[in-house]
């Protein structure tokens, strides 16, 4: 891979986990749209927790971690690489495979 | 738009996860044809961007936020296949570390999400592609179309689910009107977030683009 295309690729990178790390902090707290449509008709009340509900990163926080700054950002790091190595390897794998 | 458990019961559930797990195992043998060694890391760097982005809520309307899915940027930038793939990683992340969407939920939410938001944007953005000039310009434009579009279709992939094994009783049309009118609001941004993100790499690596390489080279199967 030649310099500027990996100059490329780090660059987005980088974008994504400062999206993740950064900014997520300051997304809406709103219900999304299924959320929201499912409060004002009424079947939010069939909503069950997931069964990995109470996991350590479950909601975008880290358990134990009280400052929801850290917590989300933290989490959205641990999102944003535990995707990219699975991502990378699958599609390298399958862009290998080819042959 | 990430259906939790307990919202469509459980035969449906399983009905649509067959499905899904029918159509990620085509999209394994067909998204080698899209892939190449050079754009494998565009690939996995879209799921990881569509990751992040997923994460930043903007507010729509009164006390409703919406996130891009995800679809038509994805399609356009790697390929359907490619993208249904990638859709489908981040999925199964959110799901599993997160809690985000439903565990008996995931075939529903891969169907809406990586099937019918993926397809229906990269349906739109080819018929586009073949009327339009074939300028950078265009390109974008349609992709905001695509991506405009493919998020009330995948509102309305909910409402089929709904409408088949809903739990809850409400009438569908009430349950139809609410879903595809909200989001209408939500594509908007879906278009805002699709058009950045595309012009961004159209400015810089125009190369990788698999919507705009299949136009250089004619590759577009009729």
């Amino acid at each position: 891979m030649n310099k500027s295309l990996k100059n490329f690729y780090l660059a987005f990178f980088f974008v994504a986990l400062f999206l993740a790390g950064i900014i997520s902090f300051y997304a809406s707290s709103n219900p999304d749209g299924l959320e929201k449509v499912a409060e004002e008709i009424g079947f939010i009340d069939t909503a069950k927790d997931s069964a990995v509900a109470n996991s350590p990163l479950s909601d975008y926080g880290v358990i134990g971690i009280t400052n929801e700054r850290l917590s989300v950002g933290i989490s959205g790091v641990i999102g944003v690489v535990i995707t990219a190595i699975v991502a990378f390897y699958l599609f390298k794998y399958l862009a290998k495979s080819k042959r | 738009m990430h259906i939790p458990d307990g919202f469509i019961d459980l035969p449906t559930s399983i009905a649509f996860t067959v499905v899904s797990t029918a159509a990620v195992g085509v999209a394994l043998k067909q998204a080698k044809n899209e892939l190449s060694e050079k754009t494998a890391p565009l690939a996995g760097l879209t799921a990881v961007f569509i990751f992040a982005v997923q994460m930043l809520n903007f507010p729509v309307a009164a006390g409703t936020s919406g996130h891009l899915l995800g679809g038509a940027l994805a399609a356009v930038l790697v390929g359907p296949w490619v993208a249904t793939l990638a859709l489908t990683i981040v999925l199964m992340l959110q799901a599993l570390l997160f809690a985000d969407g439903g565990l008996t939920a995931l075939g529903l939410n891969v169907f809406n999400i990586s099937i019918l938001a993926v397809w229906i944007a990269y349906f739109i953005f080819l018929t586009l592609k073949k009327l339009l000039p074939k300028t950078k310009l265009f390109l974008i434009a349609s992709s905001a179309v695509a991506a405009l579009i493919s998020v009330p279709v995948s509102a309305f992939g909910f409402w089929v689910q709904y409408a088949i094994g809903g739990n809850a009783t409400f009438p569908l049309e009430t349950v139809l009107t609410a879903m595809i009118s909200t989001h209408i609001l939500i594509g908007i941004g879906e278009a805002i977030i699709t058009v950045l993100t595309i012009s961004a790499i159209m400015a810089s690596r125009s190369d990788l683009v698999f919507g705009w390489k299949n136009t250089r080279r004619k590759l577009v199967t009729n």
